[in-house]
């Protein structure tokens, strides 16, 4: 029989192999979906493997959805590094849309915009998602609320706040009624990397972020004490490393990373302000953080394969018929997975009689 | 004040129904966490078992067996949670994410054929009862899983409370070493828990889809699993304070839709943010005594067991 044997240490080899593992079983599992579903099992992994990589654009398609996932998923790993559960960043992407996108209307009124508004508008979206982080941080600090269940309730409250503002004050006059703002005229909108694509800067952003994020987490010392208070919560106070200071922190940057995230949406590929600003990019980006171990760098890596999941499920849908849904069912699996194959860190499996 | 009665006593009936599920819901999970396990897949159980308890009564037309495939979905997507944190020892909180995503896409996937076919509705008048002149309509005229899950509280708050088993589940909970060093498995403790806490959010899974709406729709359930979770706070883990809880909770949900349809000028969004915002300042109010929450959580909630290294 299969036996689960404690290691004598936890192996290093394994948290970097399990990520792998985990993709390589959610593919394989994949193609038994495709089978059941009566595709052909070869055609439906291309779509998901081959046809977003094969050109330019299908290159560029990527970085954008990367973008917002790789913003969100820095501020998980900060969160979670610190032991801060916060699973809200999809409400923190709307509300940093909403600041954004507020700014962008209030100041756009045709041909004006450059360089300077559009830094306006970026800092107005992400404060307006650290303001939504401080709700969290603010209840979890003065009266002990569970941050999890806050966080994610703040993620429904700020997508009926967008409706309500897309459907009553900011909607477009000209738009037959549609729940949508105006479409921001060319000087807000973030500048393309590659012409004619949506590839835009947002994606040198993030990257940066991303940088910032290890530079942050492994070179300083604000970052050695918030992991430090995750890791060790006695050691940190005895330390005198402030728990406090650690909740706002790690909240206030995730609240910042999904906020810019919410306005690379609005300024750049979207445009305007619609109902739905992201598909989910808030969530997508927990597995995201969990796959790429909780690292800046790693989660460079999985934020390709997530991209890579929710651009198969679109051509999933044109290519094969099959639901979009399907992207969620795969990222599901990722992470279940991932949680299952992090088992081999602390143990190994043998046969015994 | 004849007219008022007339419309108190819709709005109250619909207030049962719509604290129905959470009520549902909120007992599986105290369960599981009165056994020391936290599980935040509690929207993705819901959604399964929505989506199987619809398909179905839609292929079957009985809403009987629709509840039990609910019940059964439920379970078996607690199962698969029961199994990785159990065995795999996986993070309860990371696992219970991975089935609330999961079951939230999955759900969505397979349940897209049955979007756009609605159920009748359906409620159980009983004999005499419903006929008493206000009372009836409030409180006697609903679908039998109402009265089921009272019921279910009843037996639960013995159970937990004064039966011997009862006391086992909760030193699982309380202080998983002192159980397993007295003999008990505290692993298959946990399973039975979880189990019963997948069937529970399966039923109310299934309410929503047979019953609260009747239809299926891509996240129908709206958060309701997680305020679920937070009402087992909100109630200090205890059964008849659930009942307490859901009924306010449905009471806001209702009210929300009733002040939309007096035509209240305050526009629908806002309106509809209420059960979440009121899910936000009863937690803060519950959780601002600190001594509350900590006299009545069990003491090692979310924490893993391993036998093997006990």
């Amino acid at each position: 029989m299969l036996k689960l044997e404690p290691r004598a240490a936890p192996s290093q080899l394994m948290s970097y192999l399990s990520p792998v593992l985990a993709v390589l079983l959610t593919t394989l599992c994949g193609a038994l979906l495709f089978a059941l579903l009566g595709k052909n099992p070869l055609a439906g992994l291309s779509v998901f493997f081959w046809e977003p990589i094969r050109n330019v654009r299908g290159w560029t398609e990527i970085g954008v959805k990367c973008t917002p996932l790789i913003l969100c998923a820095i501020g998980y790993a900060i969160c979670y590094r610190s032991s801060i559960m916060s699973i809200g960043a999809e409400g923190m992407l709307v509300a940093g849309a909403i600041g954004g996108g507020g700014m962008a209307l209030a100041l756009d009124h045709g041909n004006n915009g450059g360089a300077g508004a559009i830094a306006l508008v970026i800092v107005a979206g992400m404060l307006a998602g650290m303001a939504w982080a401080s709700i969290t941080a603010l209840l979890k600090d003065r009266f002990n609320t569970n941050e999890i269940l806050v966080s994610l309730m703040l993620v429904y409250v700020a997508q009926l706040l967008l409706g309500y503002l897309i459907t009553g004050p900011w909607r477009d006059p000209m738009g037959f009624n549609f729940p949508q703002s105006k479409m921001f005229s060319s000087g807000f909108l973030l500048p393309t990397l590659v012409p004619t694509t949506r590839l835009n800067l947002g994606f040198v952003f993030a990257v940066l972020a991303a940088l910032l994020g290890w530079v942050f987490l492994s070179r300083s010392f604000a970052g050695f004490r918030l992991q430090v208070g995750g890791m060790a919560p006695l050691a940190a106070r005895y330390a005198g490393f402030s728990q406090r200071k650690a909740l706002w922190t790690t909240l206030l940057i995730s609240g910042a990373a999904a906020g810019l995230a919410g306005v690379i949406e609005t300024i750049g590929p979207v445009g305007q302000l619609v109902l739905s600003m992201s598909p989910g990019y808030g969530f997508a980006a927990i597995i995201v953080a969990y796959v790429g171990r909780l690292h800046p760098i790693g989660i460079l890596f999985s934020s390709f394969i997530m991209a890579l999941f929710y651009i198969g499920g679109e051509l999933a849908q044109s290519r094969l018929g099959l639901p979009n849904a399907i992207t969620g069912v795969f990222q599901g699996m990722l992470l279940f997975f991932l949680l299952g194959a992090d088992v081999l860190i602390a143990y190994r499996i043998r046969w015994s009689k | 004040m004849d007219t008022f009665l007339l419309l108190l006593a819709p709005a109250l009936a619909a207030t049962i129904n719509a604290g129905t599920p959470l009520m549902l819901a909120a007992f599986g999970l105290l369960v599981n966490e009165k056994a020391g396990v936290l599980n935040l897949g509690a929207e993705g159980m819901m959604l399964l078992a929505a989506i199987s308890g619809f398909a179905v009564t839609v292929g079957t037309g009985s809403a009987t067996l629709g509840f039990i495939a609910g019940a059964l979905g439920g379970m078996a997507a607690a199962a698969f949670f029961a199994v990785m944190v159990l065995w795999l020892n996986t993070n309860q909180y990371a696992t219970g994410l991975a089935l609330s995503i999961f079951g939230a896409g999955l759900s969505a996937f397979v349940g897209i054929p049955y979007t756009g076919i609605s159920l009748k509705s359906t409620s159980m008048a009983i004999p005499v009862l419903s006929k008493i002149p206000f009372v009836g309509p409030v409180l006697f005229n609903h679908h039998p899983m109402v009265y089921i899950a009272l019921v279910l509280c009843a037996t639960l708050a013995w159970f937990l409370n004064h039966s011997r088993t009862g006391l086992v589940l909760r030193a699982a909970g309380e202080s998983p070493e002192s159980a397993h060093a007295l003999g008990y498995n505290v692993r298959m403790i946990r399973l039975a828990a979880i189990l019963f806490g997948g069937a529970c959010c399966g039923l109310a899974g299934a309410y929503l889809a047979l019953v609260y709406t009747p239809l299926w729709q891509e996240g129908m359930t709206a958060g309701k699993g997680w305020i679920a979770l937070a009402l087992t706070t909100f109630a200090c883990w205890k059964p008849w304070r659930v009942v307490a809880g859901a009924l306010l909770f449905g009471g806001v949900t209702i009210l929300q839709l009733n002040l939309q349809g007096l035509g209240v000028a305050v526009p629908s969004q806002i309106m509809a943010m209420l059960p979440y915002v009121a899910t936000i300042v009863v937690l803060a109010l519950i959780s601002r005594n600190p001594d509350w929450i900590r006299l009545n959580i069990p003491a090692s909630l979310g924490k893993n067991f391993n036998p093997n290294s006990a």
